[in-house]
């Protein structure tokens, strides 16, 4: 669905009596990347406590995006107004200390421009030097989701980004990110990024997926459509794949985006091999694969129909571990290898009539970070992301009360767009996110519910 | 030029909308739709779009008059590129096979590197023309100026002409349609009605097994919302088709039924050919290679030869030329026009007078394994739109050797006019 008609929605009578009973402001618009935007609209104030450790990462990525960086003292008004604020928090090792954070954002939050970033980059609480330190960098996550929520209303949005000792080099692609557009319905998102002896860097931004294949499963439409699409448009060659009586709108998506059709019902028997020799016929390798397709019986527990339960957790998880076990035992996995697989916010929430699918999804992030470690081993990294209240078929389907509660029920206000799915994989998927590995990313607009 | 030195033809794939019965989900596509949709099914799957191919090649056998350039016409709605040329080809029931072969021959000859052939028909959306007293009134009625005369023509108008003459399956120099036609041979050479029936009970089945198997998931793009072809029985049995009432031929022996002859139908159907070199530069595994084929025609008018029997003639002229038998091959796929044309080729081929005197053969070529015939069934179950027959077939055979690994296949289309289209495919270990 548009914004506009979002807009619309949001403004109907119906969706208006839920704001106002919730107190809720109205839906600020969202800004989504377009071809040839900056990363950054405007000028990135940075700061830091002292002794930090990223300081000079972090110009480093500002000069490659071509950011201009202020001084808090000397950030503007009006049009001048900053685009984003960047923390270095690493430098803070005591809790006494994390008054760094008060000093930084009081005088300067309310400078930020609509649609703002704020990105507050720490250490990983395991490898702090000591406890007070640990305490005090794990204290930041609590004060960075908090900032997202209370500059939401403005289309703001707050993360945090924790870097491992070795992964400064690796941190360009998610904070090109994140300051971005693209990442218009992430929100209040806490970022590991490990250590990573040496990331590829694209020749072109904004194509960092020129020459890699890739496969969406799901593809024929809704959240999974848009993936291939925004993968496409990265540069990746990507291969469709839907089950067969989708085929129709499976051939249209792939003509649409110069891709390439497979009619595959992923929890067939056969499916593993069939989708690796198809692989291994049509060029050998495929660089990226993005488990994408899901299905939903909703029903509570004592209701549920055993197909029920076995039909969801076949296609939302068991065929997934299939997949990637054929793909890992062929070595279909390119260099650099990706995978990617779409949980969602009722994995880590739970959600009531729902947990057949929750618990699918939860072992969609069991099965990430399981294998996360052991694939880094061969240069190949596996993420997750959890979307919230995505605007497809699936919820126009809802009915209109809980739908419009689900809109609402998040910093941002409103339902995210099948593209902001989309481009959160793009970004987990690319060759320059070697550092991002075991990442499980919600895409949510940081939803009340859960973590 | 020596066969040797041709290059090799390949079937890399092939893609068809599902089969509809006539005036049910294709009611209001025309074959512009449903050609366009098979084409742009199969760009998906092999990735082709903007690719400028060799040529495309199809055809069908109920189309408008304004619709001269169809196949052209579809390309450049699709996802091809618009610089692929395209013509159309009508050779009845056997278009698509013969399409196969024109293809084929241009990349053997090294004249294109690639190229899709392939065939459309719509007996919903069938051109209708209008009964020729009315047209010749009409036409007079453009050629005249003044308006006196113009009055005076339409003064002739009469309701009996407004009546239009909607388009039979009948043959012109006889009056008779295929189905009459077919009856009389099914009299003179004593086909029953139980062999006829199990032909067609086994199509269904094998058919249905081959959907459930997921054998067409690589062959066949939905379209309309029908996902199977809409003509199959997965449960027709030989007590059902018992039930049925002759269509064809009369007296007590009539055995031709609307359960073992093919119902009008909807649907189109494309095959991807190329030589090896481009398959390779592509990407693209060769499913099997096109050998040869063999078009024939027999004289059902003045001679005694039945309307459907020319591929019992011109199979034979193709195997000798290629020094095989009929039994060097793995699979055989015999088009149902009719189960009565199947039963009868068998029959033919091992009557020893018929192969004597027809066919100058001292020997009967001999029987066929049924169970390497039609094996995921034919027409009968699938539905015979008339010029995407053999785009059907070629594709199912292709795919069928790529399974087995290796292997030969027969190809055999009987077509109106009393022609008939064979062909061999071939998958070399
Ligand atoms: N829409 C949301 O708000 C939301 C929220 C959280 C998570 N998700 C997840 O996002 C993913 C996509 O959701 P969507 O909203 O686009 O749903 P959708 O129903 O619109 O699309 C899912 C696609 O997956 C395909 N699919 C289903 N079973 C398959 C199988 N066995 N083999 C191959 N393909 C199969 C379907 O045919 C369909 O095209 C799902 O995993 C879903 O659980 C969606």
């Amino acid at each position: 669905m548009s914004a506009d008609r979002y807009q619309a929605l949001a403004n109907s009578a119906l969706g208006g009596a839920v704001v106002k009973r919730l107190g809720l402001p109205a839906p600020p618009r969202l800004d989504r990347h377009e071809p040839g935007m900056p990363v950054v609209t405007g000028p990135v104030v940075f700061g830091e406590a002292r002794g930090g450790r990223l300081r000079e990462a972090v110009h480093e990525v500002m000069r490659s995006i071509g950011a201009r960086l202020v001084d808090a003292k000397t950030a503007g008004d009006g049009d001048d107004r900053p685009a984003a604020l960047v923390f270095d928090a690493t430098g803070i090792d005591s809790t006494q200390r994390l008054r760094a954070l008060y000093d930084f954002f009081h005088p300067t939050i309310a400078s930020l421009k609509r649609n703002g970033r704020v990105v507050v980059l720490t250490t990983p609480a395991i490898e702090a030097d000591s406890v007070g330190a640990a305490t005090a960098q794990r204290a930041i996550e609590g004060f960075a989701r908090s900032v997202a929520k209370e500059i939401g209303r403005y289309g703001s949005t707050a993360q945090l980004v924790e870097v491992a000792a070795g992964g400064e080099g690796a941190m360009e692609s998610t904070l090109r990110f994140l300051l971005s557009a693209r990442s218009a319905y992430v929100d209040g998102q806490a970022i590991h990024i490990q250590a990573a002896d040496s990331v590829t860097v694209p020749e072109d931004w904004e194509r960092p997926l020129a020459g890699r294949s890739a496969a969406v499963t799901g593809a024929a439409r809704g959240i999974g459509e848009a993936i291939a699409e925004t993968l496409a448009g990265q540069g990746a060659e990507v291969l469709c794949i839907d089950v067969p009586p989708a085929g129709e709108a499976l051939a249209e998506v792939a003509n649409r985006i110069g891709g390439t059709s497979l009619a595959l019902d992923i929890t067939d028997a056969g499916a593993p091999q069939r989708l690796a020799d198809h692989i291994g016929e049509r060029g050998g390798r495929i660089d990226v694969f993005v488990h994408n397709a899901g299905i939903t019986r909703d029903r509570t527990i004592a209701r549920m129909p055993p197909e029920g339960w076995d039909g969801v957790l076949e296609v939302n998880l068991s065929a997934q571990e299939r997949i990637n076990g054929a793909l890992l035992e062929g070595e279909l996995l390119g260099d650099d290898g990706r995978i990617a697989s779409v949980s969602s916010v009722s994995g880590i929430a739970g959600n009531r009539g729902q947990t057949n699918y929750a618990t699918s999804k939860a072992g969609v992030i069991g099965m990430v970070r399981a294998l996360a470690p052991v694939l880094r081993e061969r240069r190949v990294t596996v993420n997750a992301v959890a979307p919230g209240f995505i605007e497809t078929k699936m919820t126009e389907a809802m009915p209109v009360g809980t739908r419009e509660a689900g809109r609402r029920m998040n910093s941002l206000i409103q339902g995210g767009q099948p593209v902001d799915v989309a481009e959160t994989i793009a970004w987990l998927v690319s060759p320059a996110s070697g550092g991002v590995n075991g990442n499980v990313v919600r895409v949510c607009g940081q939803q009340l519910l859960g973590a | 030029m020596s066969p040797d030195a041709l290059n090799d033809a390949a079937v890399l794939g092939g893609n068809r909308i599902p089969f509809a019965r006539r005036d049910r989900e294709y009611a209001h596509a025309s074959n512009q739709d449903m050609f366009t949709a098979a084409l742009d099914g199969l760009v998906a799957r092999f990735g082709l779009q903007g690719e400028r191919l060799g040529e495309v090649a199809a055809g069908g056998v109920l189309k408008r008059s304004r619709d001269f350039n169809l196949t052209r016409e579809c390309v450049l709605g699709s996802a091809l590129a618009a610089d692929t040329p395209a013509y159309d080809v009508q050779q009845a029931c056997g278009t698509s096979l013969e399409t196969t072969i024109h293809v084929a021959n241009k990349i053997r000859l090294g004249q294109i590197e690639s190229g899709i052939a392939g065939g459309f028909d719509t007996t919903s959306d069938a051109p209708i023309e209008l009964n020729d007293d009315l047209r010749e009134l009409l036409l007079d009625l453009n050629r005249t100026r003044s308006t006196t005369g113009r009055l005076a023509l339409l003064g002739r108008l009469r309701p009996g002409q407004v009546v239009p003459a909607i388009p039979r399956n009948e043959e012109p120099r006889t009056g008779l349609s295929m189905g009459e036609h077919q009856a009389i041979s099914t009299k003179r050479w004593g086909l029953t009605r139980e062999e006829q029936d199990e032909i067609a009970v086994e199509s269904h089945r094998r058919l249905a097994a081959a959907y459930d198997r997921g054998f067409f998931d690589d062959l066949v793009t939905p379209f309309l919302g029908l996902e199977r072809d809409g003509n199959l029985r997965p449960d027709s049995s030989m007590e059902q088709l018992a039930k049925l009432k002759p269509v064809y031929g009369e007296g007590s022996d009539a055995s031709m039924t609307a359960g073992n002859s093919t119902p009008l139908t909807d649907g189109a159907a494309a095959v991807l050919l190329s030589s090896d070199d481009w398959a390779e530069a592509h990407d693209l595994p060769v499913l099997a290679h096109f050998v040869d084929a063999e078009t024939g025609a027999v004289d059902y008018v003045h001679g005694e030869s039945g309307l459907l029997e020319a591929p019992l003639y011109a199979v034979p002229r193709m195997l000798e030329r290629n020094r095989l038998t009929l039994q060097d091959f793995d699979f055989y796929e015999i088009h149902e026009a009719f189960a009565s044309q199947v039963a009868m080729t068998l029959k033919a081929w091992q009557d020893p007078a018929f192969c004597k005197d027809k066919l100058g053969l001292n020997e009967p070529l001999g029987e066929i394994d049924r169970e390497k015939l039609n094996v995921n069934g034919s027409s009968l179950a699938a539905g015979h739109p008339f010029g995407a027959t053999g785009a059907r077939i070629v594709a199912t055979l292709a795919k069928l050797l790529a399974e087995r690994g290796s292997g030969r296949g027969l190809i055999s289309i009987c077509a109106a006019g009393g022609m008939g289209v064979a062909a061999i495919m071939e998958r070399r270990g």
